[in-house]
């Protein structure tokens, strides 16, 4: 299946300089999803993740606009053209 | 001949550079903006200097990172140099600490993290792996973090044998004979007031430990309360607190080259971490702790602010530099051992780290 990820400006780079990258994706987890990203672009994977796997603190992952925490974590279900949004919380000092 | 001083802070990392024997500074940066740099490690050993920095992205996670050419370019492994390995279910919160072996050990480099624990690597920085000895330590699940999380925040790695000692907040002060295994507790006499027994084997929060440059079982740790001496490489500590104005504080440094010299800058109390009376001073013992002098030359009145654990260092120079920086974001040297200070920095975010080194 076909998925769309949209990073932040601050994390582009590390794609290439894409903000929006189209995925194909043989799971349907959020988690599985992030495995793929971080096959192919090792960097941003450790950006968004730790290297338990789990996202980091003041990471916000939004699939089709729900945040991921809420809504199964790294479980969450992700469908054929679902847009998957990768966003910094409100954090820092 | 080139000094270099890096300044790692909360919010990036700036590099003073002095040409002229330490006298005066220019500040290059800031480098790595917005990222916390909490260790610096200057590795001078190879063809070109290398500056390793821990950091720490706001959102985005600790690494370690490294340049080749002062900071014109920066690199890090894409899986990350400080990397858990699996089976430990623990991922890395912060690098506190990235010390360089001697040159006899090239390509050697030391880490301190958090959770608490000690990485090698072989690679000048590269790749670490995890020591599995002090890790697995049955001690560990009783370590604690201190306010500012639990670490290994020092690695002294003896030049003349591979003896390892590393300090931690909490847990203290340990020891191994070849740096992977065997650690044993080196903290008897350093007190930790926070616990039921005043006195314990291990637990103590000692906030940083320096070797004697003229014997490397004598070394000092300023501790969470109360500044201490060990003659036989920790099997015993004894107060060398008389003679400060307060025996709190976070740094220790001890002379490179001059046996019985080291500094510390002491602060009121646990509860009160200010200069006492407001005058930032350094006070250095040129006798093992028997004695301490005030240096006062060069440094503020009214200031109330504080100098963490690795915010003081001195270089290798034949008369030893001595630099400091304070989280108010001022940082200070002295050419002469501590006994004058001038300013080379101010306005920074606070500053986590000073290193320095003299360029070929």
């Amino acid at each position: 299946m076909s998925v769309e990820v949209v990073l932040p400006g601050v994390l582009a780079d590390l794609a290439g300089g894409q903000k929006h990258l189209r995925m194909d994706v043989g799971g349907g987890t959020l988690g599985d999803l992030l495995d793929v990203l971080a096959a192919d672009h090792p960097l941003l994977g450790r950006r968004i993740r730790d290297e338990t796997g789990a996202l980091r603190r003041f990471v916000n992952v939004y699939v089709d606009g729900e945040d991921a925490r809420f809504g199964g974590a790294l479980g969450a279900s992700v469908r054929d053209g679902a847009v998957v949004q990768v966003l910094p919380s409100v954090a820092g000092g | 001949m080139t000094d270099l001083l890096a300044i790692g802070t909360r919010k990036g990392l700036w590099l003073a550079r002095s040409d002229d024997d330490r006298r005066t500074w220019s500040v290059d940066g800031p480098h790595l903006l917005a990222q916390e740099v909490a260790a610096v490690g200057l590795d001078t050993r190879g063809a070109a200097p290398r500056i390793l920095a821990g950091i720490q992205y706001g959102h985005w996670g600790p690494t370690v990172m490294w340049s080749d050419d002062l900071g014109g370019t920066w690199q890090e492994t894409d899986h990350g140099a400080i990397r858990f390995p699996d089976d430990t279910g623990a991922a890395l919160a912060r690098v506190w600490q990235l010390r360089p072996d001697t040159a006899d050990r090239p390509g050697v480099v030391w880490a301190g993290c958090e959770p608490h624990s000690l990485w090698r690597s072989e690679d000048g920085g590269c790749s670490f792996e995890l020591v599995r000895g002090l890790w697995d330590h049955p001690h560990h699940k009783d370590w604690q973090p201190g306010a500012g999380g639990g670490a290994v925040h020092t690695v002294l790695p003896d030049p003349a044998s591979d003896r390892v000692v590393v300090a931690m907040s909490t847990g203290g002060v340990y020891a191994s004979d070849n740096g992977a295994d065997g650690w044993t507790p080196r903290s008897k006499g350093i007190s930790a007031p926070f616990m039921p027994d005043p006195l314990p084997e291990y637990g103590q929060c000692v906030h940083k430990v320096a070797v004697d440059a003229g014997d490397p079982q004598r070394m000092y740790a300023q501790n969470h309360g109360g500044v201490f001496r060990t003659d036989d490489g920790g099997v015993s500590w004894n107060s060398i607190a008389d003679g400060l104005p307060a025996d709190f504080g976070f740094p220790v440094v001890s002379s490179p080259r001059t046996p019985g010299t080291a500094w510390v800058i002491p602060l009121v109390a646990d509860m009160s971490r200010v200069p006492p009376g407001g005058r930032l001073r350094v006070h250095q013992t040129t006798d093992a702790g028997a004695t301490w002098k005030e240096s006062a030359a060069g440094l503020p009145d009214g200031s109330w602010t504080a100098v963490l654990r690795d915010a003081m260092c001195a270089d290798d120079a034949e008369t030893t530099g001595v630099y400091f920086g304070t989280r108010d974001g001022c940082v200070y040297a002295s050419a002469d051992e501590g006994e004058t200070f001038t300013l080379v920095a101010d306005h920074l975010p606070d500053v986590l780290t000073v290193r320095a080194a003299r360029l070929p």
